[in-house]
């Protein structure tokens, strides 16, 4: 009796196995970190819960998380695009090359990467031009640390993370000459453990403001814990830790670029492109800058922000020197994107080399 | 496994299935799945073999994942320096540079333990952090693709015929490490079977002062089983690094270190156990995903089903050996 209910279990199962429902587009979603990182992924899996909102049964998500670069991440895009998947959003840079492999075997499925450069004619890539945001977060930093130490948690030594860097070190210098930039690299994107390590290593060496490009809330306890430290979230608004130590936040918002490209292959339109979208588009956005922050301090942000949304102000608007004292950008001129995007050096005054 | 826990018997027997029968079975998955089993089978087999050796000597390597990270280094930058030259000479030499960084690798903590006594797991373990920043070193410095905009990570070595380690059958899954991997069971098997060294191994492990006593060389045994197995898990590094993986990156290793250390116990410690434990473990990996796409379930929950399933394997094994006894009788 036992053993013919587990058959008849089974059976059923294997019934349920092979249901499919049919929606007009497959989108598929490949992350780095669990979507409960509440950083980045967690944004990315909010861009992806909107499409399926907005488009209801007409269109299917599926998504895996915490997909390791290299080969587990060539076969979990495969794998997608095997299952019928017409369009695949792989967000991470280390996704790269596993992107562009997957994509010349699936011609017909289309493929957008973020933060990435290599493009094919199934292969988009998508990026939020981040250092605006730390050009804000940078003022607010400078204007308020106490001890002129701010500490900086990097992830990897990569383009758009030293950008950031030089982006928000630019800011606070501009407010307070005396700032200092103490910049610890983690290797990794997500690991709580060694967040909260190098936040506290910052503390301890006299850091009152904590800048992280990493995905978890780790930094914001540690920041918490000391007591006297602001922080700022990252990729998402972080907002558990309002108003202090979180006094704002860099929020990346996929959702209208992900239902707009959803749309061009409902639409038979999609085309292969290179996005690059800011704070005026609104794929960047700045969180509540909380009342811990002095009223005047906030309205400037604030004008800043909107500044940058307009384009009548670039962040990176010369007179700018390189670290080596080499002139980088002449007083009025503004880099250009492909220095950007290739950004492998620091501006004048940071201390410390960029790993190699 | 959530639905058993629910008293929903037919979810929990739809998980089960996408994860133990579709990649092997199904239409719609098997033909690229079970190609893709060897492909992850393939190193944590060949891993897990070289250790197995260690372990049943009483010597505990559980540095493999460095040692699979220095063979991949040394590997790759045989080819990296030899770009954009051809031959046929090339992957072989790549072969033999993996298998000798993974051997000097282990060769540290076995003469650290033969010369000064130290213990090899704790420094074998300390070098998997060495190994890991070299890595990340190396991939923004030295072995940096030059024309990657500046970005970490090496040339890919797919896009360079005479280091790639192509399959040998298209879309067989069936690489050159896979075949190594094969290999190494296969010998492993006649090694324990047939080999004096098999033999003195087995006795070093179970009986160290018989094995003392019989004038067998502790320390020779040490570096036989260290080098060993750091020498298989530096070809493992290297065949990943030419064919699957393809480039040399900051996050090129993938715990295979660590799952091979599982994987050996869970194979008994017996060449064939541990092949077919390789097999087994790679199917939860890629059945694990094939669930998660289809029924959205988070990628914990593969990982919690990986360690019940060991768990209970486990203690499977203690209540076949021990039974329960009260203390009073």
């Amino acid at each position: 009796m036992k053993f013919k209910s587990v058959l008849s279990g089974v059976l059923l199962a294997f019934g349920f196995g092979t249901v499919a429902f049919a929606a007009d587009v497959k989108v598929g979603f490949v992350y780095v970190g669990p979507v409960g990182d509440y950083g980045w992924t967690y944004e990315h899996n909010e861009g992806r819960l909107a499409v399926e909102e907005h488009f209801g049964d007409r269109v299917e998500t599926i998504y895996q998380e915490s997909v390791a670069y290299g080969a587990d991440a060539e076969r979990v895009i495969n794998t997608m695009a095997m299952q019928g998947a017409d369009l695949i959003f792989t967000t991470s840079f280390g996704y790269m090359d596993p992107t562009l492999s997957a994509a010349k075997k699936f011609p017909n499925v289309k493929f957008e990467h973020a933060t990435g450069f290599k493009l094919a004619d199934n292969v988009s890539t998508y990026s939020g031009r981040f250092y605006e945001g730390r050009a804000i977060q940078g003022h607010i930093a400078g204007k308020m640390t106490k001890t002129n130490k701010i500490g900086y948690i990097g992830s990897y030594p990569i383009p758009e993370v030293v950008r950031g860097i030089n982006s928000a070190y630019l800011h606070a210098k501009k407010v307070n000459p005396d700032v200092e930039f103490n910049i610890i690299w983690i290797y990794t994107w997500f690991d709580p453990a060694k967040e909260a390590d190098a936040a506290k290593a910052l503390i301890d060496q006299g850091a009152d403001v904590i800048l992280q490009h990493t995905d978890s809330t780790a930094p914001q306890a540690a920041a918490q814990q000391a007591g006297n430290v602001i922080s700022f979230g990252q990729a998402s608004d972080m907002a558990d830790y309002k108003p202090f130590p979180r006094v704002s936040s860099i929020i990346d918002d996929w959702a209208p670029y992900y239902i707009a490209r959803t749309q061009a292959v409902l639409d038979g339109t999609w085309e292969s492109t290179a996005t690059w979208d800011g704070i005026g588009p609104g794929m960047v956005s700045i969180g509540e800058i909380t009342d811990a922050v002095p009223a005047d301090v906030k309205a400037e942000a604030l004008a800043m922000r909107d500044a940058i949304a307009d384009g009548s102000y670039h962040p990176f608007t010369g007179p700018i020197k390189k670290q080596d004292g080499s002139d980088w950008l002449a007083a009025g001129e503004t880099a250009d994107d492909g220095t950007l995007l290739g950004m492998k050096f620091y501006v004048e005054g940071i201390t410390g080399k960029i790993p190699e | 496994m959530f639905g058993l826990l629910l008293g929903d018997f037919s979810s929990a027997f739809g998980a089960i299935k996408l994860i133990f029968w579709d990649p092997l079975f199904d239409e719609n998955f098997a033909s690229y799945a079970r190609p893709q089993l060897l492909v992850k089978a393939g190193p944590i087999i060949l891993i897990a073999i070289g250790l197995s050796i260690g372990f049943k000597a009483g010597i505990w390597n559980i540095g493999a994942e460095g040692q699979y990270i220095l063979g991949a280094i040394f590997g790759a930058s045989v080819a990296l320096s030899l770009y954009p030259q051809e031959s046929v000479l090339i992957f072989p030499a790549m072969i033999l540079a993996g298998a000798f960084g993974g051997f000097i690798w282990a060769l540290i903590p076995a003469l650290l333990k033969v010369y000064f006594k130290t213990n090899e797991i704790l420094v074998s373990l300390m070098l998997v952090y060495v190994a890991e920043n070299i890595l990340a070193s190396v991939s923004q410095g030295l072995l940096r693709n030059p024309e990657g905009m500046g970005l970490p990570g090496s040339r890919n070595l797919k896009d360079y015929p005479s280091a790639h380690n192509s399959e040998i059958i298209a879309n067989s899954g069936m690489h050159w490490g896979v075949l190594t991997a094969i290999l190494a069971v296969i010998l492993a098997y006649f090694l324990f079977l047939k080999h004096q060294k098999g033999f003195e191994i087995k006795i070093a492990g179970e009986a160290p002062k018989a094995a003392f006593f019989a004038g067998i060389n502790p320390s020779k045994t040490i570096i036989f089983c260290m080098g060993m197995s750091g020498l298989l898990a530096g070809m493992a590094g290297l065949f990943e690094v030419a064919g699957p993986a393809g480039q040399i990156t900051m996050s090129f290793n993938s715990g295979y270190g660590f799952t091979a250390i599982i994987v050996a116990f869970l194979g008994r410690l017996n060449p064939w156990g541990i092949l077919l434990a390789g097999l087994l473990m790679a199917l939860t990996y890629i059945g694990g995903e094939i669930a998660q796409l289809m029924l959205g379930l988070p990628g914990a929950s593969i990982q919690l089903l990986q360690g019940m399933l060991l768990f209970f394997l486990l203690a499977t094994d203690i209540l076949t050996n021990y039974r329960f006894k009260s203390r009073s009788s």
